[in-house]
Order: structure tokens, then C-alpha cells, then sequence
């Protein structure tokens, strides 16, 4: 990053302090996801009948469950799982997305086409109901988690490198690359995709939102992550239970856990897209 | 009371950027007539087409008014408020931007557009504004302006669209048009017919125009009076025929000098005081053609057929000689950027051949001819430089790019050295070469274009219109480049262009294009000075002169 690129983020900062906020919020939570284990009260899986279903309280600031396990180190160790899931998933779709993407939107033709209307069939289905029946059929295990949320994503990531590659495939430096001796594989791999980059991770940002939902919903129906292990998702499912009966600790806690991790990570994509922006660049 | 219609007092205007405020209007003050057609000329980023927005309250939210006064039939404009601010927008004084593609809304017939202008400003039934609206187009010169009603914008094309925003400009017969560079990016002979049109609207209508225009040819056929602005200033205000023929200012007199005319040389194009340094490199004289040599390229029969089958280029067939420039003029669609990338072998012809220093590459695969050998010998300099450079490359990459891929040199002292030899050699200064495009002002970013494309020592080279988004003082310094490169190092230049006085200037012999064929060619001197077609003469005579008779009659 350029001398020049952080200043322009900083004056875009002091204008969006909503960004800055969701950036110390997501940078929060990757720290409390690294160093979770050391820093959480109580072990988050040792169950203790006598302390059950306690409120909040000073010794337990979110309260315990039905095995009188502490929910709030619970959730500071499933931070850990949801974040590992969700990066790990859109890395793959980046990965491969952003490749595939970026030789349909230089080639064009029969290639693109094939791949397009692929995509298009795969944006058809309902993507959640998709990612369950691939966790069903490939079985109840965390990788599958992984690679039914990479799929599910694979489709935005194939068009929007797509898009942003068709702009830019006729532009003077890409023919200029080529007239210096580059094959159209390495004018690809070497120029346009890291020129797309910038505009991929805001992407991504918002992504990685969707992800932890997605990944925090199938475990809520029962697919993926199983309990014990503390998952977000796991736990608004068992603290459902017992809503009915005004612990809504149980429910509140993860649930607004899952609510700004996605929100941070969203309001970060946003704010990173006005940084981007050219035509912000006055 | 003998008032103008327009008078700005010591008008500023400054922007808020990141950098603090930026003043871009630091005390402009003129007066427009009624029915007067003013020229505002001046490069990019000298002020001129802010202070017409700032005259029409079209500032967008960055920009102030932070000083002056401009008074509108004795009105402040700066502090209207509400509705006597929308009389004035469109009624009293109205705008024609530079796109008028841009301009106009994609998914509405023009019919409606112009309608909805005319039903903004007076209570009339919407039939009734059909019919002005009707008038209007017959005003501007539409043909069938029944059908083209219904028209939407991309139907038509730049000429035709710039029509419609005059149409909807004059729409309420406005006192004062604010014309900001309306034929740029047409082609010169639209050119011609748009401002022609323009000027005998403004002149049956009386309505006062500010023509704002970086062409100061195309000020001076049109304008009784030039204002020249520079950085925010106008510095000197005359006269075409003053202007020309006696420059006060400065900077005037360098824009004069630049801006090509029918009979300027290469060497016209700089001030005295700078002529010296090129007149000993001007003097070295040409290396005579020997009879008998063989060309350096030669096309034979080349056709280019897009996938509808439509032909872009069709039977186009030349020769060249080493060290020889050739001109290839025509207008948008006639197929000479087609024609300069097949010879690039940046796309594979339909038909025909390709003869280079006797290898035939015609048939070699453009995908494959990034392992020729004669890669290196062609390169070529591409259109726009703000976008001809890899954003992520420092310049110093983007020079050292070809010598990597093509010159068989590694990374280290003798790669640094050749890259700063290149950038020495176009004008670039080094403490430049760590700089990343958007860093850079145009003209060094076509400084490094060039460098790039005679870092390997290119026998020919193809430039792709390398100074249609140049200023005319930028464009002065990149032609004589060029024509230093073409006599030093004898390398063949094949020059696209539209702008035919540039071609004049630089081309030993030019070829007109025309719907993918060859029209004419000859040597340049004596094509233009007798053009043999009428395609051709149209294209002379279009292109805004400055009248060097009138010019010299004056100056004795």
C-alpha cells in the first residue's frame, strides 16, 4: 500500500466513520478468533448441572446453558470455528472464481458462454437449500461444511471477475502486454487479475459475512458442526429451547454474536468499495 | 443602460479535495455581448470549463463560488435560490456538455427528451410540445424528424446526438449557450457540420454562445473574440487575428506555436526561444531510399471480417521502407485501428498476407507471435496514455517490461541502465521512473508509452492516434519526439490519425481509409495540397485552419 493509498483512505475514513468502526469490529474479532483459548474464563465445554441456566452475572457475564457451561466462552471459542469456516470457503470460491472468471471474461465465446449459462444454472436453485442437500448427501462433517459454502459462492465470484476482466481485456496496457511479448495465459494470470484484485476483496469482505451465516445456519438445522463443539449457529438452536421459558440469554448472546460479525464484515465491504472507487479519487 | 448580457467580475472557485481546498477559477473576469459567440480556449485543467459550470450553478457539491461576482442581465447568479435558479438553468441560459451520448437519458425516445425540456419551462399541452419539439429537430437539421421522434439515443450516432442536445439547449430560446468542447470526439468533418449548424442557430436566434474549447483552430473559425485561460487566469484576450498573428502573453504564444496549421513543419510547433535545441537535430538530413531495396513491410491484400460477416477492412495492400512514416487518416469506423493491430499482429487477419523484412507473419497465429523473434521489431504506442500503462507497474516497470519478455535481459545494472538510457531519451526525467501511472500527467505517461515501445530497438512502429488526448503544447513535444526517434534511430513509423494537419506534419506519404478501403494515397504534401477524391477534400477542408494569409497580411 502506497503512501498515497493510505492517506486517500484516511480522508475517506474521516468522512465514513462507520467503516472504521467496522474495521476495529472485524479486526476484534479475528483476535478474539486467534487468541480465544487464552483469554476465555471458563472452559467452554465442561458442563457443571449445578450452576444451570444461570442469568447474566458478574461471574458469568452471559450467563450458562441447560449443562451450565459459560455462553460467553462459548462464544469467544466458536468465533475460532465460524470464522475458520467461512474464510477457508471463500478463499476456495475466490480462488477458483476469480481464475475461471477471469479467462471466461478474456476469452469470450464458447467458453464464456458454457461457464455463463453453468453459472446461471447454479444461481437458479435456492443456494441455501443447495448447500444443505450437499451436506446431507456428502455427510455431516466440517470440510463438507466447507465445500458446500464454497460452491454456494463460487457463482458471484465467476461473474464478477468475469465483468470486471470484460472491461478491461481491449484497454491499451493489455494490448501493450501482449505487444511486449506476453502469451493471452500470462496476460491473465500476470495483469489482469491482479488489477482486479482491489475490487475483489471488497467482494470478498462482504462474503465472508454471508459465509459465517451460512455456515451459523446449517449448523442451526442440525447439518454440520455437531454439539458439544461451541458454534454460534448451535447455540441460538439449543438456547431456542428454552426462549419460551425467558432465557433468552441463551438465544441473544450468540444471535447478536452472528449479527455483527456479519454486519462488520458487510459495512467493511462498503466502505472499502468508496476507497476503491475511482471516482473518489480527486 | 448599455450593460452586457454576461459580465464575471474576479469570479473564484475553488474544490475541496483531500489535499484541502483547491482553487481552479483564481480571478477570471469577462464580459459576453448580446449575440456574441465568445472562445474560451485553454489546455486541461486550466479553469475554463469550471467557470462555465459555475456560470450556469452546475458545480457539483465539491465546488464553491468562494469569490466574485457574475452578473446575469444585471442578476448576481451565485445567489439565486429556488425557482428564479431553475428560470435561469435552461430557460435563460442553457449548457451542451462533451458526450452527448452521455448526456442524453439511454431509454427515452429524444422526441420526449427535447419534450420534456420545453414542458419544463412553459405550461403548455404536451401535443403542443410534440410539435416544438418536432420544429426543433427540423431546427438542427434532422433528417426525417417524424421517424426520428421516437428515436433513442444509441440509434443515432455522436453527430446526430450532439444535434438533439443543441435541440434540447435551444429549446427555450435561451439568452446565453455555454457550449463545453461540443464536437470533441467527432470526427472532423461532423465537426464542421455541428459547429457550422451552432453558429447559424446562434446567429438567427441572437442568443449570445461561450464556446469552451481546447481547439484553438476551431475557436478562431468561429469566434469574433478568444479569451485564453491558463491555470485559473485568463491571461490574454484579442482578437482570432491578434491572437495569431501577435501573441502578448506568453503562454499564448506558446499555444499558438503549437496548435498545427495547413503549413506549419514539426519544427514550427515550439516558441523561438526553444527552436534551437531541435534545429541541430532537424538538420540532419534524411537517409536517401535506395532504388532496389526491399520493403521493410508489405501488405498484401488484408481483409478483416468480423463474426456478422461484416467487413471492417477489405483488400488494404502497402508497402514501407525502413525508416519511412506513413499516415493512415480516416474517420471513426474505417477500419485503421483494425488495420494498425493486424500489422501489430495483435489480431489475426481474415485474408491476406504480411510480409515483414521478408518473413511472412501474416499467417503466424497473433496468439502465438509472442514467441516470433520479430516480435521485438514491431511495437506499437497505443491511443490513450492514461490508459496504455498497467496501473500496478511503476514506470520504470513498464519500460524495463519489454527488455525482460523480448530482450533477453535480466533484472540488475545493465537492465536499469537501458531503462534510463529509454527514459532519457523520450524526455522523461528519472526521478520519475518510481512513479506509478496515476502519479504521472498525461504527457509523461505518453513519454513512457513511447519509451516502452523503443526499448527493444523496434523497427517499426505503429502509433494508434498517440496524441488524440494530449494537450496541443504536450502534442507538440510528443511529435517532435518522434520525429527525432524517426531520424536517429531510423525507425518506421505507421502513424493513425484523424487529425490530418499532425499527419501532414509528420508523414512522408498518408493513405486515406474509408469504410475499410483505401480511398487515396500519395505523398502528403501533395495529397492534401490536391486531394483527388471528394472523400478526401471534405476531410482538408474540415479541418479548422488558422488563415496563415490573413494571418501574414496582418503582420506586415
Amino acid at each position: 500500500m502506497t503512501s498515497a493509498t493510505l492517506r486517500h483512505s484516511v480522508w475517506i475514513l474521516r468522512g465514513n466513520p462507520l467503516t472504521a468502526v467496522a474495521a476495529t469490529g472485524v479486526l476484534l474479532f479475528v483476535l478474539v478468533a486467534i487468541f480465544g483459548p487464552w483469554i476465555v474464563p471458563y472452559d467452554p465445554v465442561a458442563s457443571n448441572v449445578s450452576e444451570a441456566l444461570l442469568p447474566p452475572s458478574a461471574a458469568h457475564i452471559a450467563g450458562t446453558d441447560q449443562l451450565g457451561r459459560d455462553v460467553f466462552s462459548r462464544l469467544i471459542i466458536a468465533a475460532r470455528l465460524d470464522l475458520a469456516i467461512a474464510v477457508s470457503a471463500v478463499g476456495i470460491s475466490f480462488a477458483i472464481g476469480a481464475v475461471v472468471g477471469s479467462f471466461c471474461g478474456y476469452a469470450g465465446g464458447r467458453l464464456d458462454r458454457g461457464v455463463g449459462r453453468f453459472v446461471d444454472v447454479m444461481m437458479a436453485f435456492p443456494l441455501f437449500v443447495l448447500a444443505m442437500a450437499m451436506v446431507a448427501a456428502l455427510g455431516n462433517r466440517i470440510e463438507n461444511i466447507v465445500i458446500a459454502t464454497a460452491i454456494i459462492n463460487l457463482p458471484f465470484y465467476i461473474r464478477f471477475a468475469r465483468a470486471e476482466v470484460n472491461v478491461r481485456r481491449n484497454v491499451g496496457w493489455v494490448e501493450a502486454a501482449r505487444a511486449c511479448g506476453e502469451s493471452h495465459f500470462s496476460v491473465v494470470l500476470r495483469f489482469l487479475l491482479p488489477n482486479i484484485l482491489p475490487a475483489m476483496a471488497v467482494q470478498i469482505s462482504l462474503n465472508l459475512g454471508w459465509a459465517i451465516l451460512n455456515a451459523a445456519g446449517l449448523s442451526f438445522i442440525g447439518l454440520g458442526v455437531k454439539p458439544p463443539t461451541p458454534e454460534w449457529g448451535i447455540m441460538v438452536a439449543e438456547g431456542a429451547r428454552f426462549i419460551s421459558t425467558g432465557r433468552w440469554w441463551l438465544v441473544a448472546f450468540p444471535g447478536l454474536a452472528l449479527m455483527m460479525a456479519v454486519l462488520c464484515f458487510n459495512l467493511l465491504g462498503d466502505g472499502m468499495r468508496d476507497i476503491l472507487d475511482p471516482r473518489m479519487r480527486t | 443602460m448599455s450593460e452586457a448580457l454576461l459580465s464575471i467580475d474576479d469570479l473564484h472557485v475553488a474544490f475541496s479535495t483531500r489535499r484541502g481546498m483547491v482553487e481552479a477559477v483564481r480571478g477570471v473576469t469577462l464580459t459576453v455581448e448580446k449575440g456574441e459567440m465568445l472562445g474560451l480556449v485553454g489546455e486541461s485543467g486550466s479553469g475554463k470549463s469550471v467557470t462555465g459550470f459555475a456560470t450556469t450553478r452546475l458545480l457539483d457539491a465539491a465546488g464553491r463560488v468562494t469569490g466574485g461576482k457574475i452578473l446575469f442581465r444585471g442578476q448576481d447568479v451565485t445567489k439565486l435560490r429556488g425557482d428564479d435558479l431553475r428560470q435561469l438553468q435552461g430557460a435563460a441560459m442553457s449548457m451542451i456538455f462533451q458526450n452527448p451520448r452521455a448526456a442524453l437519458n439511454p431509454i427515452r425516445a429524444i422526441g420526449l427528451q427535447i419534450a420534456d425540456a420545453i414542458l419544463t419551462h412553459k405550461r403548455i399541452s404536451k401535443e403542443a410540445a410534440r410539435g416544438e419539439a418536432l420544429d426543433l429537430l427540423r431546427a438542427v437539421q434532422i433528417r426525417e424528424p417524424e421517424a426520428r421522434m421516437n428515436a433513442y439515443p444509441h440509434e443515432l450516432s455522436g453527430g446526430m446526438c450532439q444535434r438533439v442536445m443543441i435541440a434540447i439547449a435551444i429549446s427555450c430560446n435561451p439568452a446565453l449557450l455555454i457550449a463545453d468542447e461540443p464536437t470533441t470526439g467527432l470526427d472532423v468533418t461532423t465537426q464542421k457540420v455541428v459547429m457550422d449548424l451552432l453558429a447559424d442557430i446562434a446567429a438567427a436566434r441572437g442568443m449570445a454562445t461561450i464556446l469552451i474549447t481546447h481547439d484553438l483552430g476551431l475557436a478562431a473559425r468561429y469566434c469574433r473574440r478568444i479569451a485564453v485561460m491558463e491555470r485559473g487566469r485568463i491571461v490574454e484576450e484579442a482578437s482570432p487575428r491578434s491572437l495569431f498573428s501577435a501573441p502578448q502573453h506568453a503562454y499564448t504564444r506558446r499555444l499558438v506555436a503549437a496548435s498545427p496549421t495547413a503549413t506549419s513543419r514539426i519544427e514550427d510547433l515550439v516558441t523561438e526561444e526553444d527552436r534551437e535545441r531541435y534545429a541541430t537535430v532537424v538538420s540532419k538530413p534524411r537517409a536517401e531510399l535506395v532504388h532496389g531495396t526491399p520493403p521493410l513491410l508489405e501488405v498484401r491484400k488484408l481483409a478483416k471480417r468480423f463474426d456478422q460477416g461484416s467487413a471492417a477492412v477489405a483488400d488494404f495492400s502497402m508497402t514501407m521502407a525502413g525508416g519511412e512514416s506513413v499516415g493512415l487518416v480516416g474517420e471513426s469506423g474505417s477500419g485503421k485501428s483494425t488495420t494498425s493491430r493486424m500489422i501489430c499482429r495483435l489480431i489475426d487477419p481474415s485474408e491476406g498476407d504480411i510480409v515483414f523484412d521478408g518473413h511472412s507473419i501474416g499467417y503466424v497465429a497473433s496468439r502465438d507471435f509472442h514467441r516470433s523473434r520479430l516480435r521485438k521489431d514491431i511495437q506499437m504506442v497505443f491511443q490513450d496514455p492514461n490508459e496504455s500503462l498497467n496501473p500496478r507497474f511503476t514506470a520504470f516497470d513498464c519500460i524495463a517490461h519489454p527488455l525482460l519478455r523480448l530482450g533477453g535481459m535480466r533484472a540488475g545494472e545493465a537492465l536499469r541502465e537501458r531503462v534510463e538510457e529509454c527514459a532519457v531519451r523520450v524526455g522523461l526525467p528519472l526521478d520519475l521512473l518510481p512513479r506509478f501511472p496515476h502519479q504521472l500527467s498525461g504527457g509523461q505517461k505518453a513519454r513512457v508509452g513511447i519509451a516502452r515501445a523503443i526499448a527493444c530497438r523496434p523497427r517499426l512502429l505503429v502509433l494508434d492516434e498517440p496524441t488524440a488526448a494530449l494537450d496541443v503544447s504536450v502534442q507538440a513535444v510528443v511529435l517532435q519526439l518522434l520525429d527525432r526517434l524517426r531520424r536517429e534511430n531510423d525507425i518506421a513509423l505507421l502513424f493513425v490519425s484523424h487529425d490530418l494537419n499532425v499527419v501532414r506534419m509528420l508523414c512522408d506519404r498518408t493513405i486515406v481509409l474509408r469504410n475499410g478501403g483505401i480511398v487515396e494515397q500519395g505523398e502528403s504534401r501533395a495529397l492534401f495540397d490536391n486531394p483527388k477524391t471528394d472523400y478526401t477534400r471534405k476531410l482538408v477542408e474540415a479541418i479548422p485552419h488558422i488563415e496563415t494569409g490573413e494571418m501574414l497580411a496582418a503582420a506586415l
